[in-house]
């Protein structure tokens, strides 16, 4: 039973239950608060890609997610390009300024890539809030257009909304399934677990590294779009190092380097945030130290000591299974002697 | 040539300031190589905590300082006992995420605490010196002076007192300052009780020409990674010279160059100066 929930089945319930999501939620509040937070699952996503499969801490991610949001919001409220063109613009734009920043950055190894990230980032909202003319700074973008339809397909209610966000999360989901269970997935464990040894295995780094990289910031990217036609209203606030930080427990308290773990924490957190309403503001003041704690105790996260406990069960049995074999080996020896 | 003096001057008060920032970060990165993200918000505590002793039970400035920096070293001890000595077997990511925790939650501490506002410090040295046609606040100078005495101070002690020795000994090999009898538990205590004093001193002394806010710390925290990657992770002199390049930076961009972008300047730099060595300026080989 646990073995079929754990297969393809456990992520077939999940699909039905997000289909069916909307028939269960009283009212729009819920639709809204559970879109906000598959949008931001799906950055949640690409963030794990380079730093639980790839073992590369990005503290720029919330600002990659910006790039795109903001890609969004000035192509089509300043320049009119169409909604879906602008969509697919975003996703160019950001993998394409993440390149030659992953080229720099990516060289670097450990601490120092995380605090070159977290320096990017800070460049990202610098920018945002500074070039006026661009970005129109403080003020914000507003009036971003909804999502057009699709042929008979319209997104102007938080239902098609909720539906439109849900399909870009479990493509996204399906996606990275794929990739980590491919040859290039276990590349980029291999150089998680020890980059010298994966060098000396054949590895290509830096293009690994890259491709890691631009993978998880084009779900960034993408995230953002979305986020843009969302809310459509932007501030720079969306690079702020709290969103980072905050992808960053999602994928902590799910499990790092797990595709379900980083979904499951980043559709958690959120509702609880949602009944501590009155806490929202000061939500660190008890998430900061659970993350604390969940890093020296639960350091796998629910997700990752989850699978541990199956693998400790899964051998414990096989070694049960193997010691009744010798035993019955051992039993027939001695009665074929007779 | 006294626009440019007045650059200079500028360039030293950043410089020191910063410098006293990373000084704090570099030696925790020496002792324990965990690049210790809190590191902002101890700045951040700092300058409230001596906020309030000036305003809530009108102490004098310099007592204030005392004050401040007793009670974030504190913190800063006791955050290594409580959350980087159990990880101190994990290397990479852990810490680091555990370092963002303890800034996130003593940055909405201070929120719930102390409130979102923008407040301003008074200070005792408001007068202004003027000095062969540069006009300099005297809290300038403090700052100058007040910087650059701790430095001194702080690398008499890590050379001249036998509990400074330890650190430098814990920082070059663990293995060895154990071996020679050296607590690594109380050493490391020791080093972030210090790094949280020199944050919260460089905090009480920018403070009064800046404001006081639950923010504060994040431009000063990134600025000092940039300066101790310039400068060599762990090492003390790098972490005085890369916050002086930084400082003078700084100064010299705001005015050469543009005043909205002079916070950019300083990541432009690392970024160009590590697309052409990734190692960092002053170091060879160690990434």
């Amino acid at each position: 039973m646990m073995k079929l929930l754990e297969g393809k089945l456990g992520w077939g319930l999940l699909l039905v239950a997000g289909l069916l999501f909307p028939f269960m939620a009283g009212n729009d509040y819920h639709l809204t608060v559970m879109s906000t937070a598959y949008i931001f699952a799906i950055a949640t996503l690409g963030l794990n890609l380079i730093t639980g499969y790839a073992g590369q801490f990005n503290l720029a991610h919330a600002g990659f997610m910006a790039v795109g949001a903001y890609t969004l919001g000035i192509l089509t409220v300043d320049y009119e390009v169409s909604f879906w063109l602008a969509f697919v613009l975003a996703g160019v734009v950001t993998v394409l300024i993440s390149l030659p920043l992953g080229w720099v950055s990516l060289r670097m190894r450990g601490h120092y890539f995380s605090i070159f990230t977290l320096c990017v980032g800070i460049i990202i909202y610098l920018v945002i809030e500074k070039w006026e003319s661009l970005t129109h700074g403080t003020v914000g973008i507003m009036g971003i257009p909804a999502p057009t339809a699709i042929g008979p397909i319209t997104f102007d209610t938080p239902v098609s909304l909720y539906y439109l966000v849900f399909f870009f999360l479990v493509l996204g989901v399906w996606l990275m399934r794929r990739v980590v269970d491919s040859l290039m997935g276990r590349t980029f464990m291999a150089i998680r677990n020890g980059d010298d040894l994966a060098e000396a295995l054949g590895v290509n780094l830096m293009r690994n590294k890259l491709m890691a990289f631009s993978l998880s910031v084009l779900y960034a990217g993408l995230a953002g779009a979305l986020y843009a036609g969302f809310v459509r209203f932007l501030g720079p606030d969306l690079a702020g190092a709290e969103h980072a930080f905050d992808m960053t427990m999602y994928m902590i308290i799910g499990g790092l380097g797990t595709v379900l773990g980083p979904l499951l924490g980043a559709l958690m957190v959120p509702w609880l945030t949602q009944y501590l309403q009155a806490l929202q503001e000061f939500r660190f003041l008890i998430f900061g130290p659970v993350l604390i704690f969940l890093v020296i105790f639960v350091p796998n996260g629910i997700v990752g000591t989850w699978v541990a406990r199956r693998a400790r069960q899964a051998s414990d049995a096989a070694l049960k299974e193997a010691k009744q074999a010798k035993e019955h080996t051992k039993q027939s020896d001695a009665a074929q002697k007779e | 040539m006294d626009i440019f003096l007045q650059q200079v001057l500028n360039g030293l008060t950043l410089g020191g300031i910063y410098s006293l920032v990373a000084l704090g970060l570099t030696l925790v990165y020496g002792i324990l190589h965990v690049p210790n993200f809190a590191h902002g918000a101890f700045y951040m505590v700092g300058a409230f905590v001596a906020l309030k002793l000036m305003t809530g039970w009108e102490v004098n400035y310099w007592i204030a300082m005392i004050g401040a920096a007793g009670v974030v070293a504190v913190i800063g001890a006791l955050s290594e006992r409580l959350v980087f000595h159990p990880l101190r077997h994990h290397s990479g990511l852990h810490p680091m995420i555990a370092a963002i925790g303890l800034l996130l939650f003593l940055e909405a501490g201070a929120l719930a605490l102390w409130g979102a506002d923008f407040l301003r410090m008074p200070t005792p040295f408001s007068g202004i010196v003027e000095i062969a046609g540069v006009t300099a606040p005297v809290q300038r100078l403090m700052i100058i002076a007040g910087a650059f005495t701790l430095m001194a101070v702080l690398q008499l002690f890590l050379t001249r007192t036998v509990a400074g020795s330890t650190i430098v000994a814990m920082a070059q090999n663990r293995d060895g300052a154990s071996l020679v009898g050296i607590d690594a538990n109380r050493v490391a205590m020791l080093t972030f009780g210090i790094s949280g004093a020199l944050a919260a001193v460089a905090a009480t002394l920018y403070a009064p020409i800046n404001l006081v806010y639950p923010a504060m710390g994040h431009l000063v925290i990134t600025k000092a990674f940039v300066i101790i990657i310039l400068g060599g992770m762990g090492s003390v002199p790098g972490a005085i010279a890369g916050g002086l390049i930084i400082g003078f930076a700084e100064s010299f961009g705001a005015y050469y160059i543009s005043t909205d972008y002079k916070d950019i300047i300083s990541f432009v730099l690392l970024v160009v100066i590590l697309s052409l060595r990734p190692q960092g300026l002053f170091t060879n080989g160690a990434r």
